[in-house]
């Protein structure tokens, strides 16, 4: 999107005579876009967790008769009354937390994840900016997050808060692994880091039947969809992984000093780092924009929708684990990540690299 | 230290830090402080401060006549309050040698094992709670509702029901009470398959809960350990069983004991289990006791006009949810007792946290006092 | 074993009159001296046929303002045998010490920690008596009957119970 606002502007005289505020205006103008869909994708998603997790336990969630007082029809103001909310809530700064790094910290978290976003392609044309390794790119950026945590937790001056930032910075330090290990046999087969090949990879029909994504090209790949989907779901600190805010244990973990707008940042972000891993598993072994239907609905809008289709799937699957699992404990988590994780990636490496020489 | 966690850790240590849990803490069950020493994530020593919520319930007694100090007994134990009345009113009906009547005896026993489903289910739910598992509390709650709305029916109350006096209860069941409790039981027994897929055979439950926090069964035994808590290592021990108040000895149920069938005996899974197989057993005991009580009779006919026992003391233990619930009554032969002295389970059962907690990490030690299923209202009172 | 048999037991092993019985107002209780008591819990726990392995209650009785003495009152009980014991051990309201079972019944740490907090009974021999229920700075001993009521803790004024009322 960027060179193709780029492109326009060269056209337009006053501009192009500028580079720099042409760029800039660019980035803006490709970022803002970007900025409403993580604002609305929170919104979106919060009122799902909400009724997924009253459906799942035998009540109604957020209800309501007409707009007032009440939350709406089904609740659906539900989120949008937590916004407001939270963005009028009084802004508390411990007297004892160490106020830059209190305040720098759910901007780093938020920004790390801001920028994913700009390699995320929704479809071949929509995307902020199309690198040619927007795959190694979202990994990288995915992990910058980790530091915002850290100093969140140690900011705070509260034992829960360092409690959990330290977990915090185990965990996704370790998951980083099998999670980039696993994309690999993907890329492996493509030979690309561009989200753009990787998806055109996958288009045809195998068997006949299905659609020639990754997840059903050879069992190898199969299996490291849901090694990396897995360690995805350890990396954005959800149940049965979410050790750094474990509520019964460290009271809410590494944000437990923040509120208000400061707290909604956190949760901003982990909605959006749940579409950044579903979208990137939907991406990789998915196929993308690819209809589910080889040859059907397929192009252009048709694209957005099946890409965004799958991924709401898989962030309905992290809801789905989330109102099931207990918590692992710390320790448990480490061992499945060193132990399984990480020799069932590196398998799955070698098995995907025999598969295609030797077998198909 | 666990066993397991030795080996898997080795001798690799650090600075110790001081952590309070509490007394404003999700998962501590009410007001309780616990300051542990922390090795990294490893606790190397706890220590509970408790009292928070010391309300004088001895000292109270002391100025009450007998009857006035049953509404304080519900809110020593809130969650299990059918199960305190029953207790303090065998107390005293033993020290005044009161008979109650056919009919009473048989509400008491459906009321109480109505009131320790509620409370084993809350258990059960906050154990879920404690170890990350959200909705099968919100299952527990679903239908510990009912039981409350039973209840509510019964007696208009929904926690501190003040129903069952020395004597008598409060109120004859109302009409359609005995078919509605009927309908509960039929809708209920199947629930309980339904936890056990959800929470008790759900892999990384049992990970987190056999093996930890084992109380071997002299520990236990030394420790006043009782109730499923007790069971849970081992031991057969139910005083409903073994010194048997009211009617208990006319029902055929079974005590569940710990098996170790997930890890080693006396660990939090074994005293999970044991009362999810004790719900079973309260379902039994309540349909049997629904099937042969005297549908006529006043339930008010052994209540005494003045409660004045002679001078001298008692002391007797009933079951309750959490275990042998002691009142020890001495009187002067006034109207007010001398000294009652309230023996609560969940007092004896916190008192060990420190022998089977150290070593194990924070999110065991939430999972420990969790599946010791402590009410701090009982321990403070 | 019945409490006859307990009796004898006991008066076996430290010969007669060591612990006496009082028939008319507790029948079933046997009432030792605290420096009795020291040597009574041991052999209670240890010996084959008595063997009390669980302690049930520890309470503190204080009779009333004018009696001299404050009393604890130990509940044992024997999983093995299945037999029960009420022991009462009497001390001087003016200087009130028991030896402590803290280390042969685990419980009785806590049991006898509480009978401190509102009795102020000294447990001789107790590696931690420290107050429980109440504040640490707590003043007095609230279930001994001539405890008098502080009019303020902490600057907080405690409001006095009205007269009259029941």
């Amino acid at each position: 999107m960027v060179d193709y606002l780029l492109d326009i502007f060269s056209g337009i005289g006053w501009l192009s005579a500028s580079p720099n505020l042409a760029f800039v205006l660019a980035v803006t103008l490709s970022g803002l876009p970007i900025f409403l869909f993580m604002a609305v994708n929170a919104l979106v998603a919060v009122y799902a967790e909400r009724k997924v997790s009253a459906f799942m336990q035998d009540r109604l969630g957020p209800m309501g008769q007409g707009v007032g007082l009440h939350a709406g029809k089904w609740g659906l103001l539900q989120t949008v009354a937590d916004a407001v909310k939270l963005l009028t809530k009084e802004d508390i700064i411990p007297a004892s937390a160490d106020r830059k790094l209190f305040i720098l910290a759910p901007f780093i978290l938020f920004i790390g994840c801001f920028v994913a976003f700009a390699g995320l392609p929704f479809n071949e044309h929509v995307v902020a900016a199309d690198f040619n390794l927007g795959i190694f790119y979202i990994l990288a950026m995915g992990s910058v997050g980790v530091i915002g945590v850290i100093l969140a937790g140690y900011s705070s001056n509260n034992k829960w808060s360092l409690y959990g930032a330290m977990r915090s910075a185990a965990q996704i330090i370790s998951y980083e692994i099998p999670a980039g290990l696993s994309l690999l046999a993907v890329i492996m087969l493509t030979g690309s880091l561009a989200f753009r090949d990787i998806v055109a990879a996958q288009t045809g029909t195998t068997l006949g039947v299905l659609p020639s994504w990754f997840i059903f090209d050879n069992p190898f790949t199969f299996f490291a969809f849901w090694l990396f989907f897995v360690a995805g779901v350890a990396e954005v600190n959800r149940t049965p992984f979410d050790l750094p805010e474990a509520e019964s244990e460290l009271v809410a973990g590494f944000h437990t000093e923040y509120s208000g707008m400061r707290w909604s940042f956190f949760f901003l972000t982990e909605y959006a780092n749940m579409f950044i891993v579903a979208g990137v598993a939907a991406l990789a072994f998915l196929g993308g924009w690819l209809s589910p239907f080889p040859g059907y609905f397929e192009g252009g809008l048709w694209g957005i929708f099946w890409f965004m289709s799958k991924a709401a799937f898989l962030i309905f699957i992290m809801m789905w684990f989330r109102w099931t699992f207990p918590r692992l404990r710390t320790d448990q988590l480490m061992r499945m990540c060193w132990k399984f994780f990480m020799p069932a990636s590196f398998l799955t490496i070698v098995g995907v690299g025999i598969w295609d020489l030797f077998i198909r | 230290m666990g066993v397991a966690l030795e080996k898997e850790l080795g001798t690799v240590h650090g600075e110790e830090m001081i952590l309070n849990i509490g007394p404003q803490h999700p998962s501590t069950h009410g007001v309780l402080r616990l300051r542990v020493k922390t090795d990294g994530e490893i606790i190397t020593e706890i220590i509970p401060y408790i009292g928070y919520l010391h309300r004088c319930f001895e000292k109270h007694c002391e100025n009450l006549t007998y009857e006035q100090a049953i509404p304080f007994t519900d809110r020593c134990d809130y969650i299990g309050s059918m199960n305190n009345n029953f207790g303090y009113a065998v107390a005293v009906e033993q020290l005044m040698d009161i008979k109650v009547s056919e009919k009473v005896e048989y509400m008491r026993v459906i009321v109480a094992e109505m009131n320790r489903l509620a409370s084993h289910l809350l258990a059960i739910g906050t154990f879920g709670l404690d170890v990350g598992a959200f909705t099968p509390f919100l299952y527990c709650f679903r239908d510990r509702e009912r039981i409350l709305d039973l209840f509510e029916m019964l007696c208009g109350a929904r926690l501190l029901y003040n129903y069952i006096w020395i004597g008598g209860v409060s109120h004859d069941f109302p009409v359609g009470w005995v078919e509605k409790t009927y309908d509960f039981l039929d809708y209920f027994e199947p629930k309980i398959a339904e936890y056990n897929e959800l929470l008790t055979y759900n892999k990384i439950f049992i990970e987190r809960s056999a093996d930890v926090g084992v109380i071997p069964a002299e520990v236990a035994i030394s420790y006043g350990v009782t109730g499923p808590n007790l069971r849970g290592s081992g031991v057969r021990w139910d005083i409903r069983k073994e010194e048997t108040y009211g009617i208990y000895d006319r029902f055929d149920f079974d005590v569940p004991i710990g098996t170790g069938a997930m890890g080693s005996l006396g660990d939090c899974w074994d005293r999970y289990y044991v009362r999810l197989r004790e719900l079973e057993e309260s379902v039994k005991i309540t349909r049997q006791a629904l099937d042969s009580m005297p549908r006529d009779g006043d339930v008010h006919a052994a209540v005494p006009k003045k409660i004045r026992p002679k001078a001298g003391h008692v002391y007797s233990r009933t079951e309750s949810p959490r275990g042998d619930l002691g009142f020890y009554i001495a009187s002067d032969g006034s109207d007010t007792p001398i000294r009652l002295k309230m023996r609560s389970p969940a007092f004896t059962a916190l008192s060990c946290l420190d022998e089977i907690a150290r070593g194990w990490m924070i999110s065991d030690v939430i999972a420990i006092l969790g599946s010791l299923d402590i009410v701090l209202g009982e321990i403070d009172r | 074993m019945d409490f006859a048999g307990i009796l004898t037991a006991i008066n076996t092993k430290f010969g007669d009159g060591f612990a006496t019985v009082d028939e008319e107002a507790a029948p079933e209780t046997v009432q030792v001296s605290p420096s009795k008591w020291g040597e009574l819990a041991p052999f209670l726990r240890k010996d084959d046929t008595l063997s009390f392995d669980a302690m049930m209650c520890i309470t503190g009785i204080d009779e009333g303002a004018e009696s001299e003495n404050l009393a604890v009152v130990y509940n044992l009980h024997s999983m093995k045998q299945n037999h029960k014991l009420e022991v009462y051990v009497s001390t001087p309201r003016t200087a009130p010490k028991v030896p402590s079972v803290e280390q042969i019944w685990r419980i009785a740490d806590w049991f006898e920690r509480e009978t401190y907090d509102m009795f102020g009974i000294e447990f001789e021999g107790h590696r931690d008596l420290r107050r429980i229920l109440l504040p640490s700075d707590w003043e007095g001993f609230p279930l001994r009957k001539d405890y008098q009521f502080p009019d303020t803790y902490r600057g907080i004024v405690v409001d006095k119970m009205k007269e009259g009322w029941e």
